[in-house]
């Protein structure tokens, strides 16, 4: 392999790689306030991408972009409000079965709105052919976007977790739930802003990926199968792992196509996904000690 | 008492008997049936079909119907699934007692219902685009759709003119790409044409690059043709141009909607793919036996509905028309209706001009294909250098 197809290989896993992580920090964000995973994180991604193509006429694209996290927020904020605020303490399998359901419903509804047909945005900068050249590797500007979008979400994360009251009380939440509620925390509000959050999040991922992977109603579960993966990669609820997952996974998934057809691709992942649930079910970055402290 | 009994029977029976009359009288009308995609993952294609067959059925009946008849075209969504297109086959030449099936959409349902089409004697005119549907030629199968290999043959044919001699091939892993990469390898010596690389790639891949950087790094490669549905086509297209390759790049007859194209945008430009007279309609010239039933299908189509017409609508549209054409022949009979649909000849439609015979149930030839190429955005006939 010469260095030049070497960094071709490495650039385009760092493409995958990124939008797979975008896609995982989703999942940890719910996983981290409620323990569960929402399976319909792929159909917030989806949506995202979708409202925002339909804005794009009336308005500029940032703003398209703002008001498509808006409105997806919204309809997060409504999923749990309508499907899962009113269990009585509800089972983790019970709430996760309930997110598949709500991924059908959005997914078939989105057919319904926006029908079979792929869209997409347009680049924010330079268009469909243009590319940046460091020495002979070509890559496309669209690319950048989504890796300071996904940078830029994993530092606001942190600090939105670490520094500010509302972050530490979701945290609380993950941690006990009952104690958070000794302590005066709103458990159930808690839980609506994380699916709010992760939400909003799904939906950026949407709005910088769509040029690059367009958008279909039913993008949302191959991209949820491979965030699901990286998120348990990278160890649930972290995130810097779940980035350095997703690029890990990224780049092997583009090497593997020099010994295997790329047809292989999903292959590559799921072996990886079941690698890890054996092996090291707490992720590569995550810390066994605290995995056994959860329910899941 | 006895007596009065006896007459209400007398009544009953003969307001039976006029009811009995009456049924009949409606069910003169000819009922044919259909079986599209309409919902589902291969919903571009059954849903353009089941518009333009409704679209036709209506003119039709306006304009009297068949012979006097009314037609009565009963569709089934199949939302894509072999299962589905199997039980409603079976509903539609049981129970509703058609005349004959049109679709289903795709290869693997019409494969799947072939079987019963033959068994239940009932003409099958399927809009899907796979060559075993017709190959063997099953007595009561025909299909539409320009067959995979012509449009394989038209491709090479044109790599030839431009002479390009070594080539790679990138399929989607779905029935579509398969079936287009199996002939494409087939056909591939006879026109002296080597295949340096084979590529299958998930039909769901969200990009394409390292694909398009390993067959980059190979020099002699002097043409890639790619055989998939969106989006991969389009994000390919998207990919070799980022990279700055500059081969020529070749599609296949899938890339015929203009959406597909706008999806690419300026990477598009350039593209070489063969398709159906549809896309071209404009600028043929008026001798063209297709000309005028193109330009009517069109415009018709894009008034009611207010989306571009596209070949995969003109499948479903021909199909209908062989069989009305077949029934004004033949009467509402299953045989007989099969009979006249094998002795069509020079019958002008949407995909070609039909010539059909016992050994050929697709009726088509070559030159219903024409190379295509995209220029400033909108589909144009591809002008040999």
């Amino acid at each position: 392999m010469s260095l030049d197809l070497f960094f071709q290989y490495l650039f385009a896993g760092i493409t995958y790689g990124s939008i797979y992580a975008i896609v995982a920090i989703g999942f940890n964000i719910i996983y981290n306030t409620t323990g569960i995973i929402n399976f319909a994180q792929g159909e917030f991604v989806m949506l995202g991408g979708m409202i925002s193509i339909s804005l794009l006429p009336f308005m500029p694209l940032p703003l398209a972009i703002a008001g498509a996290v808006a409105i997806t927020m919204v309809i997060g904020a409504l999923m749990e409000i309508c499907f899962i605020r009113w269990l009585e303490s509800p089972s983790v399998l019970r709430m996760i079965i309930i997110t598949i359901g709500i991924s059908i419903l959005l997914r078939e509804s989105a057919l319904h709105i926006w029908g079979e047909s792929i869209r997409s945005l347009p680049y924010f900068y330079g268009n469909e052919i243009s590319a940046f050249t460091i020495g002979s590797v070509r890559f496309s500007p669209q690319v950048l976007w989504v890796i300071i979008a996904c940078g830029l979400m994993v530092i606001a994360l942190s600090i939105f977790f670490k520094m500010t009251p509302v972050g530490r009380e979701m945290r609380a939440c993950a941690a006990n739930r009952t104690a958070a509620l000794l302590c005066g925390i709103s458990t159930r509000n808690m839980v609506t802003l994380s699916f709010m959050l992760s939400a909003g999040i799904g939906a950026l991922a949407g709005c910088v990926m769509s040029p690059i992977t367009y958008t279909q109603y039913d993008i949302g579960t191959t991209l949820a199968i491979k965030g699901f993966t990286v998120a348990i990669l990278g160890g649930l609820g972290n995130y810097p792992g779940a980035v350095a997952a997703g690029i890990l996974l990224g780049t092997l998934e583009a090497f593997s196509i020099s010994v295997v057809p790329l047809a292989f691709q999903d292959a590559v992942a799921i072996t990886i996904l079941l690698l890890i649930l054996f092996i090291r079910p707490h992720g590569l970055f995550g810390s066994s000690e605290a995995a056994r402290l959860k329910d899941f | 008492m006895s007596q009065g009994i006896q007459y209400i029977i007398v009544a009953l029976s003969v307001v039976c008997l006029l009811l009995g009359s009456s049924l009949s009288a409606l069910a003169e009308t000819i009922k044919i049936g259909a079986i599209f995609a309409v919902t589902g993952p291969a919903s571009f294609l059954g849903g353009p079909a089941a518009r333009s067959a409704e679209m036709l059925v209506e003119q039709i009946n306006q304009e009297g119907g068949i012979n006097g008849q009314p037609i009565e075209l009963i569709i089934k969504d199949s939302a894509g699934s072999s299962e589905r297109a199997v039980s409603f086959a079976r509903q539609l030449i049981e129970e509703e007692r058609v005349v004959a099936i049109v679709g289903p959409s795709t290869s693997g349902e019409s494969m799947a219902v072939k079987i019963i089409a033959e068994d239940a004697r009932t003409p099958l005119i399927s809009c899907a685009a796979a060559e075993v549907i017709v190959d063997p030629v099953a007595r009561y199968v025909f299909k539409t759709p320009q067959k995979d290999s012509f449009a394989a043959q038209k491709i090479f044919a044109e790599m030839q003119r431009l002479g390009i001699d070594t080539i790679a091939i990138a399929a989607g892993n779905d029935g579509f790409g398969k079936a287009g990469k199996e002939q494409l390898e087939k056909l591939a010596p006879t026109f002296g044409i080597t295949v340096a690389a084979s590529e299958t790639y998930d039909s769901k891949a969200t990009d394409l690059s390292a694909l398009v950087a390993k067959l980059k790094a190979n020099p002699n490669i002097g043409a890639l043709v790619n055989w998939s549905i969106v989006p991969a086509q389009a994000i390919i297209a998207k990919n070799i141009r980022q990279s700055g390759w500059d081969v020529p790049l070749f599609q296949s007859h899938g890339f015929g909607n203009i959406k597909y194209a706008e999806a690419a945008g300026v990477a598009a430009e350039g593209i070489i793919f063969p398709s159906g007279r549809l896309l071209v309609a404009d600028s043929l010239p008026e001798d063209d036996p297709q000309k005028a039933m193109l330009i009517q299908y069109i415009t018709e189509y894009e008034t009611r509905f207010q989306e571009k017409a596209s070949a995969f609508g003109g499948y479903a549209y021909d199909a209908v028309n062989i069989v009305v054409e077949a029934i004004r022949q033949a009467g509402n009979d299953r045989e007989g209706v099969r009979d006249a649909i094998e002795g069509l000849q020079d019958f002008a439609g949407i995909g070609g001009v039909f010539s059909f015979s016992p050994e050929d149930h697709n009726g088509l030839d070559i030159d219903s294909f024409v190379m295509l190429t995209v220029k400033d955005g909108k589909f144009t006939l591809y002008e040999r250098q």
